[in-house]
């Protein structure tokens, strides 16, 4: 039989877009197509068989230059822009944005539109985090709480489409305000809708967080000590979870969280290590239960006065060179502008920190003696989005 | 601590190399040579009563009018829950800026983002590759006078105006009362 002809590829006079030589080693490329990849990020895994050496993230496969559209858009009109860095949590890129400008501006908002704002954004990250504890016990082979998962975001999603007429990309917030107020009777179908999660997250830690098996898969798996946590600028739940206690919310209060009473949980290694996988994951569904907290207080607290707007000149100009940064606490972590104005009517330099291209920076250092699979489970548990990542 | 207590304290260890603080809209800052970034960095992060652990945001920022490229860095002290920024002022031409990588390990990702959008080079960092675009790209997108090439590997970077052609009612509206005035004047 004739052996099989397999086609040759010339490489030596090719155009190879190779960003990294790794020799002597296998080299893999996991992605940029991986289920498990969350969105478009390539690994380059360098192994010899099932324990990695070393995986280096590849990303910007999602760059859009949302920085760069900043720069040319006006002040108001990059606001629908900042729902696309991170369309899962997109609520708090806009508050990120509003926040930044107001500071410009030294605008005041009115209470109630505050109010609206936490409120939403506690909904939202209510249904990012189910997306991120849902798709990570998939990712390690537990499918049933996926549909749990996003069957409550499903409650969550249509809660916020009554608010702003959007499932994922809200365009909610305004500078200034917020765009519309609540609709009426919707502080009691939020509360009906707390009743009923409150108790499907007892459920969900029943049915997959204190599982014996997705404990011994996790636990111990890829800790991050405090002093790396913060050496490499992790954000959010991330961090907490490896004992640093720090949200955004209780330490640099913005907004009306002053108001409220609420815990940041911190990773305690319950099942294992501090800042193991597995407190990553109890993390976030710690923070929801908080969330519900937070929800609860603002429905009862929320000012009965109509003004939802506060006043904004009709074209916004400020002085060339001013700038102004604002930190929020996003579902995945310490979400940062950096807004510096230019002559006109928009900004001349936007940067936006995240807290999924922090992460990803610590991938590679943490990768190494790893298995291939547990390079899997790492990622989801750092909750990266890849949109997020390249903006 | 506040800024000018920061500010006070560098400038007491340092010496004449620490300026003043430059009053911005909100935020003062603190600018430095970039031959003494890296001991300032190491200043800010070692002294026990600074404590800056954590360089949170890295940006640049472009100035054409002033043939400028400013680097901001953007600092946080965990146990001490204060904040400082730091620029470098560069030459637009040749922007070139030491490292602070081995200070702070999250600058790695953080200039290589700089590096690859605004063109800045970084001395001393160990792994300089573009990370958005690809490497092969040419031009640093976020500069002022960036201009889009019209296609890369045959991909057009440009697409047609779909509009092009097509008039708005109201402005041939416009047109046409404006046209009807101007006839009316000379008679």
């Amino acid at each position: 039989m004739k052996p099989l002809e397999l086609p040759t590829m010339d490489m030596e006079n090719k155009e190879v877009l190779r960003r990294i030589e790794i020799t002597g080693d296998m080299l893999l490329n996991m992605g940029p197509q991986h289920p498990s990849t969350h969105g478009v990020i390539n690994f380059l895994v360098q192994t010899d068989g099932e324990v990695m050496k070393r995986a280096i993230p590849e990303v910007g496969y999602l760059h859009r230059s949302l920085e760069k559209i900043g720069e040319r858009c006006t002040y108001n009109g990059f606001m629908p822009y900042t729902d696309r860095v991170d369309y899962i949590a997109a609520m708090f890129a806009n508050q990120g944005w509003a926040m930044a400008v107001e500071r410009l501006l030294g605008l005041q908002v009115p209470k109630r539109a505050e109010y609206c704002r936490v409120i939403a954004c506690e909904l939202n990250r209510i249904s990012s985090h189910l997306v991120s504890v849902g798709t990570m016990a998939m990712d390690i082979g537990a499918v049933t709480p996926f549909p749990y998962a996003l069957r409550e975001r499903e409650f969550i999603n249509d809660l916020l489409e009554e608010l702003c007429g959007a499932r994922l990309t809200y365009n909610y917030l305004r500078i200034g305000g917020v765009a519309f107020d609540l609709p009426s009777g919707y502080e009691e179908k939020v509360s009906s809708f707390l009743d009923h999660f409150e108790k499907i997250l007892d459920e969900f830690n029943r049915l997959i967080t204190y599982n014996e098996i997705f404990i011994k898969r996790l636990a111990h798996l890829a800790p991050i000590p405090g002093p790396m946590a913060i050496e490499y600028c992790l954000a959010g739940p991330n961090l907490r979870a490896s004992g640093v206690g720090f949200d955004v919310r209780k330490d640099l209060p913005y907004s009306v969280y002053p108001d409220f009473q609420f815990d940041v949980p911190v990773g305690k290694g319950e099942v294992g290590t501090v800042g193991d996988s597995w407190d990553r994951f109890w993390c976030r569904v710690e923070e929801m239960r908080q969330s519900c907290r937070i929800l609860r207080q603002a429905l009862a607290q929320i000012p009965r006065d109509a003004q939802i707007m506060g006043k904004v000149p009709r074209k916004i100009k400020l002085p060339e060179g001013a700038e102004a940064y604002s930190r929020i606490e996003s579902a995945r972590g310490d979400m940062q502008y950096y807004v510096v104005a230019g002559p006109g009517e928009n900004a001349h330099r936007v940067k936006i920190r995240t807290g999924s291209f922090t992460a990803m920076g610590i991938i590679d250092a943490l990768s190494r003696g790893l298995m291939i699979a547990d390079l899997v489970a790492l990622i989801a548990s750092l909750d990266v989005v890849a949109p997020e990542i390249d903006r | 601590m506040t800024f000018e207590e920061i500010q006070q304290r560098l400038a007491a260890k340092l010496g004449e190399r620490i300026g003043a603080l430059s009053p911005a809209n909100k935020d003062p800052f603190l600018v430095v040579q970039a031959a003494d970034l890296v001991a300032v960095c190491r200043l800010l992060k070692d002294d026990p009563d600074l404590a800056f652990d954590c360089l949170m945001n890295l940006s640049t920022v472009d100035w054409p009018k002033k043939n400028q490229i400013e680097v901001v860095y953007h600092l946080w002290s965990y146990p001490k829950r204060h904040s400082f920024i730091l620029k470098v002022q560069l030459d637009r031409a040749g922007p070139e800026v030491p490292s602070v990588e081995p200070v702070w390990k999250s600058a790695n990702w953080l200039e290589r983002e700089q590096f690859d959008l605004m063109g800045v080079q970084f001395n001393g960092h160990p792994d300089l590759r573009r990370i958005m675009m690809p490497d092969d790209w040419v031009g640093h997108p976020l500069r002022k006078d960036y201009k889009e090439e019209a296609q890369w590997h045959n991909i057009t970077t440009t697409r047609e105006n779909s509009l092009e052609g097509y008039v708005r009612l109201d402005e041939l509206a416009k047109k046409a009362a404006e046209a009807a005035a101007k006839k009316e004047v000379p008679s």
